[in-house]
């Protein structure tokens, strides 16, 4: 019995080393157009492509994994997968629990958005989504923070007069802005908010190697312009480039 | 789904409507209905059971074990449940990783490096290559093991109370006939305690039907995430672009939540008349009444 126990450990162990190991990105899937679930109920965006793109590079077999934005870095600490690319801004506080890969977005604007060109954002009340750089920043102005678990919830509570402007990246808000029909306008001086390095894939500090690989495989797509053709086709012409 | 749901943007009114509701991300969204009833058909039995033995560990003889049974009831009680359900499904995969390094893994790398939980790739569970239905499968196991854990320990006090309600005279009658306690137990305190438990029990069985939602905190995609991502307002990066439409599905939730409770208020009318004959409480008491 115990030698069977051996055995068959043994051939965990083996098995366990021979296998090619598969990567597990992480994605909010509710933050159009950087992910999101589409009518197919697939995942899809700018992050999804890129990513694909990415793990080609590199070499890596890779797969999706929708979960949270709240518990999003918890879980990629406790190993349940192995990158975030999930539309977050790369900031001071965030590199204390985990390391970026260089950015693949230039540093993007953020705006306020509201129902009239002159709403009160310094003491009014300001929907975020919580965990944002853009809660962070609404926090140290003088307005009052709603904050959300979602981005389509922020825009939510404008529409219906909860908060008196949303604060989010400008690439998020604007497809709303731009349908709605005039119904939601930008604030007034406050439609470029520089915040941020740029977005980059979350890592475990632990995981030195696998940011090495993603790193050369973003330099090189930055290298032979397909990361800016991507940028253009996911945020429009007026899209920033590298 | 059909042929002609091809191009959504040339649809519309009800033709748009059919392809709308018949999209990919819909069918997920009917299928999370089969998940929360599955979580619940797999949930309720097992915490039925942690709850059996939870009572009877409560009541046993032996020292440490009713200390046991005492401490899980009024510890896991006394937790908000919010707290529980963030806890035990982390720690408890965790647990089974560390284990699983330790019998996997060279024990000269760290499992803890600085923040980082780490478990070399053969220790993970489930494995990385593995498809996500197991990866997903994993997630509604702990899922069930965290509502167990918590949902048995009111059933341990439920039934606790109910087999302490038992009258004593049956149990003394029944050693008074030569049964051992363990005959005690199982000929008379089981079947006759049902009658007390049972309003107790459809209690929290409401609760745990309507405590489903909590489900999403672990990761498993359920009804509400589903209506919460499918009605809120869409722009032309969606192939059917619609405002806000939250209110609409979270009706639909709601008319499916008050079936759920309707169904299962019948349910227990019925088995609640079925242990009621014959016992002498204010029930059973009116039954026979009304039988003469």
């Amino acid at each position: 019995m115990k030698k069977l126990m051996l055995a068959a450990a043994a051939l965990a162990l083996t098995a366990g080393m021979g296998m090619a190991q598969t990567v597990r990105m992480a994605t909010e899937g509710a933050y159009p157009p950087y992910n999101f679930v589409n009518d197919k109920g697939e995942l899809d965006g700018l992050e999804i492509e890129l990513g694909n793109e990415l793990c080609k590079r590199a070499g890596l077999e890779c797969t999706w994994v929708k979960n949270d934005w709240d518990s999003i870095i918890p879980n990629l600490v406790s190993s349940n997968y192995d990158t975030i690319m999930a539309g977050m801004n790369i900031n001071e506080e965030r590199k204390k629990a985990i390391d970026f890969t260089d950015p693949y977005t230039p540093p993007m604007p953020s705006a306020y958005m509201a129902l009239k060109p002159d709403a009160d954002i310094e003491g009014g009340v300001v929907a975020a989504q919580t965990n944002t750089i853009q809660a962070s920043h609404v926090a140290s102005t003088g307005a009052t923070l709603l904050e959300f678990a979602t981005g389509e919830e922020t825009i939510a509570a404008v529409r219906n007069g909860e908060a008196d402007a949303v604060f989010a990246d400008k690439d998020f808000l604007a497809p709303a802005q731009a349908e709605s029909n005039g119904e939601l306008v930008w604030v007034e001086g406050h439609d470029t908010v520089k915040l941020g390095e740029g977005i980059g894939m979350g890592v475990r500090k632990s995981d030195t190697e696998l940011k090495a690989k993603f790193n050369t495989a973003i330099e090189s797509m930055k290298a032979d312009g397909s990361l800016n053709a991507l940028l253009k086709k996911w945020f429009g012409d007026k899209a920033l480039q590298f | 789904m059909f042929a002609s749901c091809a191009d959504p943007k040339t649809l519309e009114g009800l033709a748009w409507l059919m392809c709308y509701l018949t999209s990919g991300k819909h069918m997920l969204f009917y299928l999370s209905f089969g998940t929360v009833i599955l979580l619940l058909a797999i949930t309720a039995p097992v915490a039925l059971l942690f709850g059996f033995g939870g009572a009877l560990a409560s009541r046993s003889r032996i020292a440490p074990l009713r200390w046991f049974g005492k401490t899980y009831t009024s510890m896991v009680r006394g937790v908000p449940d919010i707290i529980f359900f963030l806890f035990v499904p982390i720690a408890l995969d965790q647990a089974f990783e560390w284990l699983r390094a330790k019998a996997y893994c060279d024990p000269s790398v760290p499992i803890r490096q600085g923040n980082d939980f780490v478990v070399c790739p053969a220790a993970k569970l489930p494995l990385s290559t593995a498809p996500e239905w197991v990866h997903q499968s994993y997630g509604v196991f702990l899922a069930v093991i965290a509502f167990a854990i918590v949902f048995g320990a009111f059933a341990a006090n439920v039934l606790y109370g109910a087999m302490n309600a038992v009258p004593k005279a049956q149990l003394e009658t029944a050693e008074a006939y030569g049964m051992s306690p363990r005959q005690v137990n199982r000929r008379i305190l089981i079947p006759q305690m049902w009658t007390y438990a049972l309003p107790g029990l459809a209690n929290l069985w409401m609760i745990l039907i309507k405590a489903t939602p909590l489900l999403f905190v672990l990761g498993v995609e359920d009804i509400v995430y589903w209506a919460r991502e499918l009605g809120g307002s869409k722009t032309s990066a969606y192939a059917y672009p619609h405002p806000d439409w939250r209110i609409y599905y979270f009706l639909g939730i709601l008319v499916f939540y008050l079936l759920m409770t309707w169904g299962s208020e019948r349910f227990f009318d019925r088995i609640r008349a079925r242990l009621s004959s014959g016992q002498a409480t204010m029930a059973g008491e009116a039954m026979r009444k009304a039988a003469s």
